[in-house]
């Protein structure tokens, strides 16, 4: 029997009449849907009760041909036009994917974001994307008996904006009306129950098909809140399979592949991982193209020295999430399993190790996110009842920051503030006269903009003529409940304003996200001893204008020797200016600075005479 | 003599869903005639009683009835249940001769 809540008076909706909403879970490797049915979060099955939708779409000349299990199936036959685990491409260019040697598709490098030739034509990742959302849309109209009035979309919290903005517009292809994206692990979270739950902080470790995923959550009144996440884009049951991939291949000493013959390979390799969760040893028997036979067995033993490296891959990101929430793993209350290579026992036993505790594995790992995000629907749907009032609060996965003068990156949002967020600071115009600024986005971690990812470019003009340093550019940063990014430069004088939505151009990043954390984290003193460098050349390059400045318009208050020393100084610390000797710029800097003390006196005896000047006492005091 | 009643874990629900909204002088629990079986179930919290209205108490928390909904609740437990992740309020209704499949609706 359903329950039912209280409502307010003169509010009882009639039976059956609640908003249709669904969460979706847009896997790498299987896709679900879900939704809440009388007050319950249920999955909802294909026609033949599978409750798994195989993240596969294949084209043929007419289009569309086959999607999930129909298309896995075929995926041997025709690799080039079936296409699996697209999301590694969304938002992604080329140089952005990981072991794209392997696939078998034809790659079309395009501006932003990579493109797939196949028999219907070129494909980009939205589309495809959006063919497997289509398919579960009809799935969700059919079982529910009519149109969805909303959708939420889960998606690893380590997207970025473009992968984000990618998944958004997937789902308008689609023709889903999406009420919000919404981080996967937070959504595993809401599906193991807010008020179930006692108080305290939790983990939330979420290995899937492509993605690794790490948060710290933590609990209390039946809010909860994110305090930090981290994890790895490019890690998941892929690279596990990957990995049973080239120990057959070694193992059963075989010549390179075809096509084909390397699908049909990778599917054993997987069916072999999936059968040593229940069993010591997995026979793999294939009959490759070639007529070759493939007769090999992985044992449980083998499997974990093969995989130990990418299972302690995912312990790192782990160990940093802790340190960024300041927390040690004894402070954790529980671990949450999520995703379905979390079932290898490897896994669940190095989780245990690092937490000290047996990892929470009771609802299924496959459909927890799916679960969690038809919750949030149906809430946002508007179905929500009273006392069900409990808030979401999601984090930002990298600093948001902007370019400053010398190619340095100003953090404004810095990682893991909670979202929507807006910040705003203060900036001054570096030339006298200066009319325009160009205020450029980025995200990352590192000091300098050129390691960061650029996100959007713009101009802020009309800024009055002033002396350098007087312009006051207030920037805001606005980031919303999807965790997409706004940004307002405004002259503070005039209130002239400029305003950008980050709709970030596709897959311009020259490192994913995992990599760019690590590397601030490698290059953390290499960093710091660039950014004091450019400090320093910046600082330089401002005294030598303003020296200039000075000599052009007074340079008949020195004497010829004078002048000339200060020259010499000038060409002195031009000379050791663009080397990578912070000490020198120091140096020169003091002795032009020292050189130009007296001259700067005179300057301001002129200009305080010349202010004076024919002025009687009383005027001026 | 007609009975309304609330369980006391139901009564203690009310209590703070009434607390955390801050007004209201009880809950207000009736029919209306809709659903797919006949009849459904209302439950509201109340901010104003209107002068009809049967007032019952229960375990300290008023629950209100419309003089035209009791003859088809009357004699039903209030209990508040947890299924999994889902609460809410459950109804013992001893009027009831079938319910379609979800419970929202029902038939005397």
């Amino acid at each position: 029997m359903a329950l039912l809540q209280i409502s307010e008076p003169g509010e009882s909706t009639a039976p059956h009449q609640h908003r249709l909403a669904v969460g979706i879970d847009l896997g790498t490797t299987n896709s679900l849907v879900a939704t809440v049915r009388s007050g319950m979060a249920v999955v909802l099955s294909d026609e033949l009760g599978r409750p798994l939708l195989p993240s596969v779409v294949r084209y043929g000349a007419q289009g569309v041909q086959a999607i999930g299990y129909e298309a896995q199936a075929q995926q041997s036959h025709d690799p080039k036009n079936t296409i699996v685990s697209v999301k590694r491409f969304m938002g992604r260019g080329i140089k952005d994917i990981a072991h794209i040697e392997s696939m078998p598709y034809d790659f079309q490098d395009a501006e932003g974001m990579v493109r797939l030739r196949t028999l219907a034509g070129i494909k980009t990742p939205v589309e495809i994307s959006g063919e497997i959302l289509k398919t579960l849309r009809l799935r969700a109209e059919a079982a529910l008996g009519g149109e969805l009035s909303g959708v939420v979309i889960t998606v690893p919290a380590y997207f970025d904006d473009a992968q984000r903005q990618a998944t958004k517009h997937a789902a308008r292809f689609a023709g889903l009306n999406l009420l919000r994206l919404l981080n996967e692990p937070t959504a595993a979270a809401i599906a193991y129950g807010l008020d179930n739950a006692s108080e305290g902080i939790y983990a939330v470790y979420d290995l899937g098909g492509g993605t690794f995923d790490i948060s710290i959550l933590k609990l209390s009144k039946g809010v909860f809140e994110v305090l930090a996440t981290g994890g790895d884009s490019a890690l998941g049951g892929d690279d596990f399979d990957q990995r049973v991939f080239c120990w057959i291949i070694e193992e059963a000493k075989l010549a390179p592949l075809s096509h084909s013959d390397a699908r049909l390979l990778l599917m054993r390799a997987r069916e072999a991982k999936e059968y040593l969760t229940y069993h010591g040893e997995a026979p793999i028997t294939v009959k490759l193209g070639s007529g070759e036979y493939v007769d090999v067995k992985l044992t449980t033993e083998v499997f974990g020295d093969i995989t130990r490296n990418l299972v302690h891959k995912t312990l790192a990101p782990t160990r940093k999430a802790l340190r960024d929430a300041g927390l040690s793993a004894e402070e954790i209350k529980g671990v949450v399993m999520v995703g379905g290579s979390t079932r290898m026992p490897q896994i669940q036993h190095a989780v245990g190790e690092f937490f000290g505790q047996d990892p929470l594995n009771n609802l299924d790992p496959d459909k927890v996110v799916a679960l969690g995000a038809a919750t949030q629907a149906n809430l946002l749907a508007g179905n929500r009842s009273a006392g069900e009032d409990w808030l979401l609060l999601d984090v930002i996965p990298l600093s948001l920051g902007l370019e400053m003068m010398g190619g340095l990156s100003e953090k404004i949002i810095p990682r893991n503030s909670t979202i929507p967020i807006a910040r705003a600071q203060e900036f001054t115009t570096f030339k006298d006269g200066q009319t325009a600024m160009t205020i450029h986005v980025v995200q990352g971690e590192r000091e300098l903009v050129s390691d960061c990812r650029s996100l959007a470019r713009f101009e802020l003009r009309g800024i009055p003529p002033m002396a350098a340093g007087a312009g006051r550019i207030r920037v805001t940063f606005q980031v919303d409940a999807d965790g997409l990014l706004s940004v307002t430069a405004r002259e503070q004088t005039t209130g002239r304003q400029a305003h950008i939505e980050v709709k970030p151009s596709y897959g311009l990043s020259d490192d994913e996200i995992a990599g760019m954390l690590k590397d601030s984290i490698n290059h953390a003193s290499d960093d710091a001893f660039r950014r004091a460098l450019r400090e320093a050349q910046v600082e330089a390059q401002r005294l030598l204008e303003a020296t200039q400045t000075a000599l052009s318009e007074d340079a008949q208050l020195l004497s010829m020797l004078e002048r000339a020393h200060i020259e010499n100084c000038v060409a002195k610390l031009q000379a050791v200016l663009l080397g990578d000797d912070r000490r020198a710029i120091d140096a020169a800097m003091s002795v032009l600075a020292q050189a130009t003390n007296e001259f700067a006196a005179r300057r301001m005896n002129q200009s305080v005479q010349r202010a004076l000047s024919g002025k009687k006492i009383a005027e001026i005091t | 003599m007609a009975s309304i009643t609330l369980t006391e874990k139901a009564a203690k629900h009310v209590a703070g869903f009434l607390a955390k909204r801050g007004k209201g002088v009880g809950l207000r629990f009736g029919v209306r005639t809709s659903g797919c079986s006949g009849m459904a179930y209302k439950l509201e919290f109340v901010d104003a009683a209107n002068p009809e209205d049967l007032v019952f108490e229960s375990h300290g928390v008023k629950v209100l009835v419309d003089p035209k909904s009791l003859p088809y609740i009357d004699g039903t437990e209030l209990d508040f249940a947890r299924e999994g992740l889902n609460e809410g309020f459950k109804f013992n209704n001893p009027n009831i001769k079938d319910q379609c499949g979800c419970g929202e609706s029902f038939n005397v």
